[in-house]
């Protein structure tokens, strides 16, 4: 079975929602919506406090390049525009809409039926993508009309899908996968034509077998799809991990996967893609987890974005357990502890992960013993113990030779680190300087 | 015999000889003429290498004077009028006198500490933290308590106070380098002058928040009402995005805007310590303004 050469971990999976169907989440008296939902400048919002908004209007139009457009997940009444503190204190700009009934717009296609046929050409696949706000779903938000906009000069020769869902306790993309097998082909089907790649393949991690089958069987009815079963190792979900995995290529220092050739999406993309380009339906869902040891339900919901942390936990187990540790948005690898429950939830949000006060708490930290465990377990092949003596002592150009840039940030390093040293928080500190260093000097 | 070694001694005497009268040219050629005077400037400053001056070192910082001539616009922090009176007897011209000042942190500890609103259990570097997310005490604008300004410090002149989480500055050893208050992501530092009798006022907050939000953070937090602005007969207060700050060139000490203060986040400094038995009356008109602005604030908001 492939996976990736260099580096890797094997957490505990822990994915205990594996078998809890996708639920609809009722929508809330008041939504939040935020303006940067993605990775880059903040949408521009575009309606006015009093405006009544439908299901699927744009409200946050997308005027530099980087950047995504944003709609409304709601109808009603725009109450006001203002900031709001995301799940991490931050405030945001933001539209606040009052809920009034469910009126989507007339454009959006809500029957049931899945829709094969998709007869626009690539680069009307690219400006739908655009105009529907879609973007990465596997975390990085990364706006994906710009992705599949291939500049000039180069090829796409391979279309990756990850549905590897390596990160411990999510099962978000894996139940999408059982309930959304076929739409998600005719979503990756598309996008195969925007790009003019023959093949498409898609990774999935033998510790869904079920997945595996499913996907197996479905995309026997589509051309080009190749399911691609993977060794589970952390972090196979990465792009450049997933590239290496399935096509044996190396993505050098600083470069885009593009210049391997290879672009890569998430299947959670995938299938808004297939709403996006079928349904004319904007990204204003997510499908989110609800999971944790300490819960005494699993869940996945369909959540519309903007839906607060605080509505979802109370909706799906009435209040948190009192051993309560930490929320977490992401999963335990590389999710991000929510310190604003109030929140409302942005694209890009597949869990909310409720760990024990146990569970969530960090080793004391000791001294590095020099054992090099991080560096066997870096997937980038880095060196995480020296960037952490580096950055600590200021040595921030030797951190840049070092190719701390490079780093992913999927915590394999502290992971296994003995000495339970905070290596990874060490090395996007460090990763901050670099940037701020190298923006002094131009 | 003789004969090689007398050859020997010659050749090699010869090269000595071509060498050396080589090198002396070279040397007259590429002579470095340095100013007795740095190394004499040098001598007097405090050797500390800080940088709160803004050159390199304190050797960078001799030679700039040197090749100035006098010391406008140079000023040694750490060595104060001592060592400027010192450096301008070295260089014969006038004394600049400055303002002594001191490093003054603007964030109201009294909230925090126990008032926490989550555990930070990551790196313990303040730089870090402010990537992650607001900090402990849920204000975006506040200090974050990791400490990075009690690293910074070459001065043993700042520590953390273990009870509120927040930096406390020792006047006596504070040099005023400036090097706790570029270390702060936050700029929650400030170097401000020190006073007369070491008497200051100032804002101790620097929370641009709307003053309804700000009031959420922190409750002593400023909420950029105007009353002290309008109290002050310096004009030396101005409110610049919810946020008052207080000119420390034009205040007189006069403390008006210390009891005007509704949420209590502007401080005296070295002031005697008030009379017992006031005590309960500025508290209860203090409590109502409490209430006031904030009211006012949010129903117009709304």
């Amino acid at each position: 079975m492939k996976t990736f050469r260099m580096g890797g971990v094997h957490p505990e999976e822990n994915k205990i929602s594996n078998d809890a169907a996708i639920e609809v989440m009722p929508v809330g008296k008041q939504m939040v919506v935020l303006m940067n939902q993605h990775l880059g400048a903040p949408a521009t919002p575009i309606v006015q406090k009093g405006d009544k908004v439908k299901v699927g209007q744009l409200i946050g139009e997308a005027q530099t390049f980087m950047c995504a457009n944003v709609h409304s997940p709601v109808s009603g009444t725009v109450l006001k525009i203002d900031t709001c503190k995301d799940a991490f204190g931050l405030a945001k700009p933001a539209v606040y809409i009052n809920v009034e009934g469910d009126e989507w717009m007339e454009t959006i296609d809500r029957t049931p039926d899945i829709k094969r046929e998709c007869a626009l050409e690539p680069k009307e696949i690219v400006a739908k993508l655009k105009e529907m706000g879609i973007v990465g779903l596997g975390g990085a938000t990364f706006p994906t009309h710009i992705k599949y906009s291939v500049p000039e000069g180069k090829k796409a020769e391979y279309l990756i899908v990850n549905a590897a869902e390596c990160e411990p306790y999510l099962t978000s993309d894996y139940r999408v996968m059982m309930e959304h097998a076929e739409e998600v082909c005719v979503g990756v089907s598309i996008l195969r034509k925007a790009l003019g790649v023959p093949n498409a393949y898609i990774g999935i991690e033998s510790n869904k077998p079920q997945a595996i089958a499913k996907m197996q069987e479905t995309a026997k009815q589509f051309e080009g799809i190749i399911i691609e079963p993977l060794k589970v190792k952390y972090p196979q979900g990465a792009e450049k991990q997933l590239i290496n995995a399935i096509t044996g290529r190396k993505v050098g220092s600083g470069k885009l996967p593009i210049d391997s050739g290879c672009v890569v999406s998430n299947v959670g993309s995938c299938f808004a893609v297939y709403e996006a380009i079928q349904k004319n339906k904007p990204l204003i869902e997510n499908i989110l987890t609800v999971t944790g040891k300490e819960l005494p339900s699993q869940h996945n919901y369909v959540v519309r974005i903007g839906t607060t942390y605080n509505e979802i936990i109370a909706h799906s187990i009435g209040q948190l357990p009192e051993t309560t540790g930490k929320v977490i948005s992401g999963g335990t690898m590389m999710g991000k502890a929510v310190v604003n429950l109030e929140a409302p939830t942005v694209k890009g949000n597949s869990s909310i992960l409720v760990m024990g006060e146990k569970e969530a708490r960090r080793n004391p930290e000791s001294n590095c013993i020099r054992c090099g465990k991080c560096m066997h377990a870096c997937p980038m092949g880095l060196e995480p113990y020296l960037f952490s003596a580096l950055v600590k002592n200021n040595r921030i150009e030797e951190a840049k030779e070092h190719n701390i840039l490079d780093c992913i940030e999927c915590g394999c390093c502290f992971f296994s680190c003995p000495a339970n040293k905070p290596l990874t928080d060490e090395i996007r500190l460090g990763k901050n300087k670099v940037r701020a260093m190298m923006a002094a000097k131009k | 015999m003789t004969h090689d070694i007398l050859i020997a001694v010659m050749v090699l005497g010869a090269l000595g000889i071509l060498f050396a009268v080589v090198l002396y040219f070279v040397a007259q050629k590429f002579k470095v003429v340095e100013d007795p005077l740095i190394d004499e400037v040098a001598e007097v400053l405090p050797g500390a290498n800080c940088g709160g001056c803004g050159k390199a070192g304190c050797r960078a910082f001799a030679e700039a004077c040197v090749s100035q001539g006098n010391m406008e616009g140079l000023r040694c922090a750490p060595g104060g009028d001592a060592v400027a009176a010192k450096i301008s007897a070295l260089l014969g011209c006038a004394v600049e006198q400055g303002e002594p000042q001191v490093a003054v942190v603007r964030c109201n500890p009294a909230n925090c500490g126990d008032k926490r609103r989550s555990n930070y259990d990551g790196l313990k570097s303040c730089a870090f933290q402010n990537t992650v997310y607001t900090g402990e005490s849920g204000c975006p604008f506040g200090c974050l308590g990791c400490g990075d300004c009690v690293a910074a410090c070459q001065f043993d002149a700042i520590h953390m106070d273990p009870a509120t989480g927040t930096p406390v500055v020792d006047a006596d050893k504070c040099t005023a380098c400036g090097a706790c208050a570029k270390a702060c992501p936050r700029r929650v530092i400030e170097l401000r002058n020190k006073g007369k009798k070491e008497r200051r006022v100032y804002v101790s907050c620097v929370n641009k928040e709307k003053g309804a939000v700000a009031m959420k953070s922190c409750a002593n937090a400023c909420i950029g009402c105007g009353k002290c602005a309008k109290v002050c007969p310096m004009e030396a207060i101005t409110v610049v995005d919810n946020l008052s700050y207080i000119d420390y060139k034009k205040c007189i000490a006069c403390r008006k805007c210390v009891t005007e203060c509704p949420t209590k986040a502007i401080h005296d400094v070295g002031f005697p310590a008030p009379a017992v038995k006031p005590a309960p009356k500025p508290e209860a008109p203090a409590a109502e303004k409490v209430e006031i602005p904030v009211a006012e604030k949010v129903e117009a908001k709304l």
